[in-house]
């Protein structure tokens, strides 16, 4: 199958500015100020279907059209390199691998949307991507393809690389900007979107580093080809993290719409050990969890949303039969309490209860009741929040009681008997000690 | 120790500052280029920057709490991040926490009263291919960890 951005994917190798002009690079960049104008390069993206990568598949080319360009006021760039979704890790791949092919789908995103300055926002934790980053946007200045008149056109573009510092929230678009501006990273109210109020009061476009590595490739061989390589609306491939306990975890790029069974078993090698499937997150931590029974969906944003989930930013977690599923919701809940920015009491107080319900539940205290007092919190927490980190913990919270019932009533009973009878209910980091039944999988 | 600004950082912190479109903007990328330099955010230190960025300290306290990767006291000279998110989970990650706080006689979260070692059970790196995984110091990311592998970073 062919490959796009994971062509450049070579163990311990860098793309740096040569390699990278030797192979085609910075030619759609060059080429594209004189090939359209912001209008026509719109349309030619919203043909490709190119949907946001980050996470919430908004189409790439439909957000562009919605950012004003009479409003007197610079228009900003933000890439957002801040990845944090529990299960992903393909931005820093590109970012390591071929950061100049980041930089060339910034510089027509820019000319897209008449912007002069764009700010890279890399999640602080990335130190040796970030140095990556930092010393291609060197080569690239050097060159002349960054700051004034590049590639002698006319056209200004500054690029400012940010490092974040710690925080899953500033993943979220107005998080991330507020994060920019210097203040803690709490999520705005929207409307207004940030495509017209955004970074310092602007319209600002903001895009994921994936959905932004396209671009190239879809100026160079056309927006039909990108759009027939993937599903109806989803055009083109995306790179899938795959983790957990598969053979070969990793990034593959796949074409928009791949069974999952395929990824997992064609791709990632299947499950470790001969073992069998029982449970895969499809889209990043705050995806509805999926059965063994549900890997034949297409993995397109259209098609996992049909099925009560979401594609979101493609991280793909494998669950073997040896897992425990109230552990594991119990972990997902944790990091939910512990990114919660705050704000909105739904979410600050909701996602705390339902970690220690949970915590309570593998310390062998749990009671027939938490399953339905957890689905009643659940019940308030999407949907009443400014932003979307509540809604991404409802996913689970639901989805995994609903699925897996019968395993969170029997839990309970046994941890409870467990510490009743034998005491053997000691516990490290909230979870039986190993040895005990239920430790089986942690 | 002395965390006074030589004209060197001034003049470092002067050129992030001009960079971006208001002061206050590039504080996370002042905090972190005076923590690089000193180890850690004194109280003084966030003062200065208050007043080095023109907004009062209490917004400057506000960024030191919210963000994980700012740090108000003195850490280990080495620094163990064990992450314990989904993926490092469902791979014995908290057995490897476990082993590194006997190991260290320390909880995670806390530094060794010699001041050798902090540990940290931390929420996803974006490391998932390798897990489990921890990262160690600042910079650098260790895969498929093991109690073995611990410890060989812990020497003691």
């Amino acid at each position: 199958m062919e490959k796009l951005i994971s062509r450049y994917f070579r163990p311990g190798h860098t793309y740096w500015m040569a390699d990278y002009e030797r192979d085609e690079g910075y030619e759609q960049a060059r080429a594209v100020f004189d090939k359209y104008d912001a209008k026509s390069l719109i349309d030619e993206v919203k043909k490709a279907n190119l949907r946001g990568l980050g996470g919430a598949g908004f189409p790439a080319g439909v957000k562009w059209s919605f950012v004003p360009q009479d409003t007197g006021k610079p228009v900003y760039l933000v890439v957002n390199a801040d990845e944090g979704e529990p299960g992903t890790f393909k931005d820093k791949y590109i970012i390591r691998h071929v950061p100049h092919l980041l930089l060339e789908g910034i510089i027509i995103a820019a000319y897209a949307n008449n912007v002069h300055k764009a700010y890279i926002y890399i999640r602080g934790e990335y130190v040796q991507p970030y140095l990556i980053l930092k010393k291609a946007l060197e080569e690239a200045y050097a060159k002349g393809y960054l700051g004034r008149n590049i590639f002698g056109k006319g056209y200004d573009l500054e690029v400012v690389i940010h490092r974040g510092a710690g925080a899953y929230i500033c993943g979220e678009e107005t998080g991330l900007l507020e994060s920019l501006e210097g203040k803690q990273g709490k999520p705005r109210l929207k409307p207004p979107f940030p495509a017209v109020v955004g970074l310092f009061g602007c319209p600002t476009v903001i895009n994921n580093v994936e959905t932004l590595s396209y671009l190239p490739f879809i100026l160079r061989r056309g927006a039909e080809w990108f759009a027939d390589l993937g599903s109806e609306k989803n055009g083109g491939m995306r790179l899938f993290s795959v983790s957990g306990h598969v053979e070969k975890p990793g990034v593959y790029e796949l074409p928009m719409g791949v069974p999952l069974s395929e990824i997992i078993y064609t791709h990632a090698g299947g499950i470790r050990g001969g073992r069998e499937l029982k449970a895969v997150v499809p889209g990043g931590l705050s995806a509805a969890i999926l059965r063994a029974d549900e890997i034949g969906v297409g993995m397109d944003f259209d098609q996992l949303r049909a099925l009560g989930t979401m594609a979101g930013s493609a991280g793909v977690i494998v669950m073997d039969n040896t897992t425990c599923m109230v552990t594991a919701l119990m972990v997902t809940m944790r990091f939910y309490a512990h990114e919660s920015c705050g704000q909105c009491s739904p979410c600050r107080e909701g996602t705390g209860w339902v970690y220690r319900i949970l915590k309570r539940i593998c310390e062998g205290h749990g009671r027939a009741a938490d399953i339905d007092n957890m689905a009643d919190i659940c019940s308030f927490m999407g949907g009443t929040t400014i932003c979307a980190l509540a809604d991404g913990a409802a996913m689970p919270l639901r989805s995994y009681p609903q699925k897996f019932r019968p395993e969170f009533e029997a839990f309970i009973e046994k941890r409870r008997t467990e510490i009743e009878t034998d005491g053997s209910g000691e516990l490290s980091h909230g979870l039986p000690k190993r040895g005990t039944q239920a430790r089986a999988i942690l | 120790m002395n965390h006074a600004w030589t004209p060197e950082i001034k003049n470092e912190l002067d050129a992030i500052v001009a960079k971006y479109e208001t002061k206050r903007a590039p504080i996370l990328e002042i905090l972190r280029t005076l923590q690089e330099r000193f180890g850690y955010i004194t109280k003084e230190t966030e003062a200065a920057v208050g007043k080095y960025l023109e907004i009062p300290a209490i917004n400057v306290r506000e960024v030191m709490t919210f963000y994980t990767l700012f740090y108000a006291k003195p850490r280990g000279k080495k620094c163990l991040r064990v992450c314990r998110t989904l993926t490092c989970a469902l791979l014995g990650a908290a057995d490897l926490v476990e082993h590194a706080e006997q190991k260290l006689g320390i909880k995670a979260g806390e530094t060794t009263p010699d001041g050798e070692y902090s540990l940290y059970a931390v929420e996803c790196l974006g490391a998932c291919e390798i897990a489990p995984m921890m990262q160690v110091d600042d910079d650098e990311y260790v895969g498929a960890v093991t109690k073995e592998k611990i410890d060989q970073v812990i020497k003691r």
